[in-house]
Formats: C-alpha cells, sequence, structure tokens
C-alpha cells in the first residue's frame, strides 16, 4: 500500500504523483487497470475533476476506488461546478472517508467542455477555497458557523502554478496568496525548459512549500508545437522539439518516454524541486516506462 | 448603460402570427443609444414586419411609437389611448422596460424585440462592451477601476487563473485578462498591496433578486 502522501511530502523523499482521469460513462475497466498499475508506484494519484469542463464520472468515488484498491489518491475539486455549499459538504465527506488530500483548482471555463450551455458557478476561487479547508480544520464552515461534534478535519492541501505564465507577475501574486491561504503543496502546468523552472525555483524557495514540477508526456514533435501554439503557460524549447522529429518512424512515444524521463532524473539529481507530477494525458499505462527511464522504477 | 440587440426577424415575426395590429414601442434611453431599439430601429422594425406580412399576402398596420424612456409610469402612460386599438405590443426596450409596459397593460400580450445583454459603455461608434454586473458590492476602490466581476469571464476575486496568456483571457485572444489589466494599473499607481491580501468571498445575499431600493427620503416613517 502506498503511504500516505502527507507523510510522504514531509519525510523530503522525491514525491511522485500521476493522474487518473474518470472516463464519461460507466465503462471504468481501463481506469482500474491504470489505478492498478500505478497505485504502488507512486505517492498520490491525482483524480481530476470534469477535466476541461468535459463532463465525467465525479472525484471522489474514483478517489475512494483508488483507496480501496490500496492507493493513495489525490482529490482534485475545481470551483467551476459547485458552490461553496457543495465543495464544503463534499470536502467533509471526503474526510470522513479519510480521502484528506485536496488540489484546489480554478477550472476551466464551461465553454472549452462540451456542456458549453451550463451556468458557470466560480463561487469561491482557487485561493478561498484554500482558506475554506483551513476553516474547516479549525472547526468553522466558511460562513463562520462551527462545525458540530467532536473531531476536526484535517487535510494535506495543494494548489498549483504556471512557471512559464506571460506575464510572470500576477501569476506569483497568486502563487504567493495559495501559500498564505495554507497550501502545503503545489503542482505546476507543464515544464520542458529547466533553466527557465531553475529560475522559478530560486524563487519559490523562499516559501515553506513543497513543490512538484509537472512533467506532461510529449508524443510527437507535432504535439509539442502544438502545445506551444495553443496551451497557455507551455513552453516547450526548440531542442527539444528538434529532439522529437528526430525519432524515427514510430518511435516518438518512445523518444518521448525517454525526455520525460530524462528530466525527472535531472530535477531529482540535482535536487531543484520536491517532486513530480506525472500528466501521461491518455497515456496513462505508461508512467511506469517514464519511471524506470527516469531510473525510479 | 444598458446595452441591447434586436433579435433575430424571424423570432420577432413568430410572436405576432395571427395580428393584423400590433403598436412597436421604442424606448429613448440606452437601448436608443446603442442603436438597437430607439426610434429609428422601431421605423425599420415596422417596415420589415410589414413588408414580410405582405409578401405572405397578409396585411399588417403596425403603429410606431418611441418613449422617452420605458422604465418610468409617467412616459408608459403616454400610450394609454392607443394601446386598445392594436392586437398586440411590441417592446423594443431593455428586459426591465418590457416587463414595466406588460405590467400596465396587462390585458395585452407585450413582445420583446430584443435581447438584454449587459451594462456597458461605447467603445466606439457602433461597438460596446460591458463593464459591470451590478454585483451591488463594488470592489473598483481596490483594483484600480477594472472590474474583476465583469471582465473576468469567472469572476475571479484573487488573481488570474493558470488559462491567461499574454496579456489574454482563456477564453478568446480578443479578450483582456482582467487580471493582467488590474496588475497592470496597480502597478502603474505604485498600489499593487490592494491585491496582495486575499479577497473574501463574494456576498451573494446582497445581490438576491429581485433587487429593489427606496431613497431614504422616501422610506415610510415607522
Amino acid at each position: 500500500m502506498a503511504k500516505a502522501f502527507k507523510e510522504a511530502l514531509e519525510s523530503g523523499k522525491f514525491v511522485i504523483t500521476a493522474e487518473v482521469g474518470p472516463p464519461k460513462g460507466v465503462d471504468i475497466e481501463e481506469m482500474k487497470h491504470h489505478i492498478e498499475l500505478l497505485k504502488d508506484k507512486v505517492d498520490g494519484l491525482n483524480v481530476t475533476d470534469n477535466q476541461s469542463s468535459v463532463m465525467r464520472i465525479s472525484t471522489l468515488p474514483v478517489c475512494r476506488l483508488i483507496q480501496e484498491a490500496g492507493g493513495e489518491p489525490i482529490l482534485q475539486m475545481t470551483c467551476r461546478d459547485k458552490n461553496r455549499l457543495a465543495l464544503q459538504s463534499e470536502l467533509l465527506g471526503a474526510y470522513i472517508l479519510g480521502i484528506t488530500n485536496v488540489l484546489s483548482l480554478t477550472g476551466d471555463y464551461v465553454t472549452v467542455g462540451d456542456h458549453v450551455d451550463a451556468k458557470p458557478v466560480f463561487d469561491l476561487d482557487s485561493v478561498l477555497l484554500l482558506e475554506t479547508i483551513k476553516g474547516l480544520e479549525e472547526g468553522k464552515d466558511c460562513a463562520g458557523n462551527e462545525l458540530t461534534g467532536e473531531g476536526r478535519p484535517t487535510f494535506c492541501k495543494g494548489a498549483i502554478v504556471t512557471p512559464e505564465a506571460n506575464p510572470i507577475e500576477p501569476q506569483l501574486l497568486k502563487f504567493e496568496k495559495k501559500i498564505k491561504a495554507g497550501a502545503e503543496f503545489i503542482q505546476t502546468q507543464a515544464i520542458y525548459d529547466l533553466d527557465n523552472f531553475k529560475k522559478f525555483m530560486e524563487y519559490a524557495r523562499q516559501f515553506d512549500v513543497k513543490i512538484m514540477a509537472g512533467i506532461v508526456l510529449l508524443v510527437s514533435a507535432g504535439m509539442a508545437k502544438y502545445m506551444n501554439a495553443n496551451v497557455p503557460g507551455i513552453f516547450v524549447p526548440k531542442d527539444l522539439i528538434d529532439e522529437m522529429a528526430s525519432a524515427e518512424k514510430g518511435k516518438a512515444l518512445a523518444k518521448g518516454i525517454e525526455i520525460a524521463g530524462r528530466m525527472i532524473k535531472t530535477l531529482k539529481d540535482e535536487n531543484i524541486c520536491d517532486g513530480v507530477h506525472i500528466m501521461a494525458i491518455g497515456k496513462e499505462g505508461k508512467v511506469p516506462d517514464i519511471l524506470a527511464a527516469a531510473g525510479l522504477a | 448603460m444598458i446595452v441591447a440587440e434586436r433579435k433575430p426577424f424571424e423570432e420577432i415575426k413568430a410572436m405576432i402570427e395571427g395580428c393584423k395590429k400590433v403598436l412597436i414601442v421604442g424606448c429613448g434611453e440606452c437601448v436608443s443609444v446603442c442603436m438597437a431599439g430607439g426610434e429609428k430601429e422601431v421605423q425599420i422594425l415596422a417596415s420589415q414586419l410589414r413588408l414580410a406580412f405582405e409578401e405572405e399576402g397578409k396585411k399588417l398596420e403596425a403603429g410606431e411609437t418611441t418613449l422617452e424612456r420605458q422604465c418610468d409610469k409617467e412616459y408608459l402612460e403616454e400610450i394609454k389611448d392607443k394601446v386598445d386599438d392594436y392586437d398586440a405590443v411590441i417592446s423594443m426596450a431593455c428586459g426591465a422596460g418590457v416587463q414595466f409596459l406588460a405590467e400596465m397593460y396587462d390585458s395585452k400580450p407585450v413582445y420583446p424585440a430584443l435581447n438584454t445583454q449587459f451594462i456597458g459603455v461605447a467603445e466606439r461608434e457602433g461597438e460596446w462592451s460591458e463593464r459591470c454586473r451590478a454585483c451591488s458590492d463594488c470592489v473598483l476602490a481596490e483594483t484600480g477601476g477594472i472590474c474583476p466581476v465583469a471582465i473576468c469571464p469567472k469572476g475571479l476575486l484573487n488573481g488570474p487563473c493558470g488559462g491567461t496568456n499574454d496579456g489574454k483571457c482563456e477564453l478568446s485572444k480578443e479578450k483582456d485578462c482582467a487580471w493582467t489589466l488590474i496588475y497592470n494599473r496597480l502597478d502603474k499607481l505604485g498600489k499593487l498591496d490592494n491585491i496582495r491580501k486575499i479577497f473574501p468571498a463574494k456576498k451573494y445575499s446582497v445581490q438576491t433578486t429581485p433587487g429593489r431600493r427606496i431613497h431614504e427620503a422616501f422610506k415610510e416613517k415607522e
């Protein structure tokens, strides 16, 4: 069984998390296979929350499945679909199930997904959600009402940052608010340029927070170019694009795994950050190969 | 001002199916300025409807009038002698005007010709943009006169989301990121400390609909 994520974070070891994306439908065989494959190889498995505003199975029951399988779930919570009542009741519900790792996110806007006419909520934002969790830990809901009975919930609270955002200053201002609001760990948006990331880490090291670098598996040179053009806050340097393009036909994925593994190894060996969060979007089954390439298997 | 745009012609035409006489009532305030429901737009809609009915071999008598505004009873009363002559009334006011007119003439079908969009400003001739969501809890003093509630699609109060790029919004490269604008304005004013503190969650209780306000001087004495 995976050790508690919080314990792993506090132990000072190089922490590794990956992602499980719930499907849009009730066939969960493939997802269960991924959970089985990854649960003992990582310190935590993020469960995405209607990722990209596309309606799917909700996060909490999938966290429960991970837990039952002996893994360590990290509940992603966006502010897009739930108001402050729903967010808090979900947090209390997660806690009584023993699901205590929470990643606070704003959430993509509704119109980027598959329910463009849905009402966007955004009652709280990612900073206020962290404050709300802190409040529950102190025994109060976000309206100031006392929680009843004995005991208080405790959570391991996380948030995200985009180190390659342009302009970076407003992003950092929010990053600092997230820490002030109680974030204990930060998973970053995908990073590829390690020199840029080192500069970010020089700044981030002044705060008492664990930073996990976001690793998105490249599957082709085209994907890298597409992300550069279309995904905010992602920058794949030219040498990596060229390296992907240099892969023999049919070997691009293997090259992507090699690059991801190499980056993770550098981040760990040079003690650049506290861990990595691997996002192998659609290729979750390849995470063990990435870890092997990083020398971590 | 309140910005609105005219509904598609076919939708308006379908509303008055079977009518022989309709009174089209324009509004001389906001919707007149934003070229959606003023005197000129009343004329255009009336002509279009007459022609469309004629093409189908039907006759439509379309009366035209434009009031000072439709959100005041005193002006709505000006059409009280006319309304009875018509089968229906088409209001070219914002949603508030349509409702006030329908309330005063409640035995007559009243149809809206516009879709009311937002409270905004004239960027240039023929172009308007949203600036206020009427949230009843104004934060502009601290955000450098730029509203995160109206300009950020998510209404975020504590800084930009991760979707912003090059100062633009995740929704469109045409939209500015509200929080980049706020940051830059406050930086220029030397007041970035305004947004370093955590803004509390918005009080939605103060904007429970329907809103109502009574001026102090008009409140009944206890």
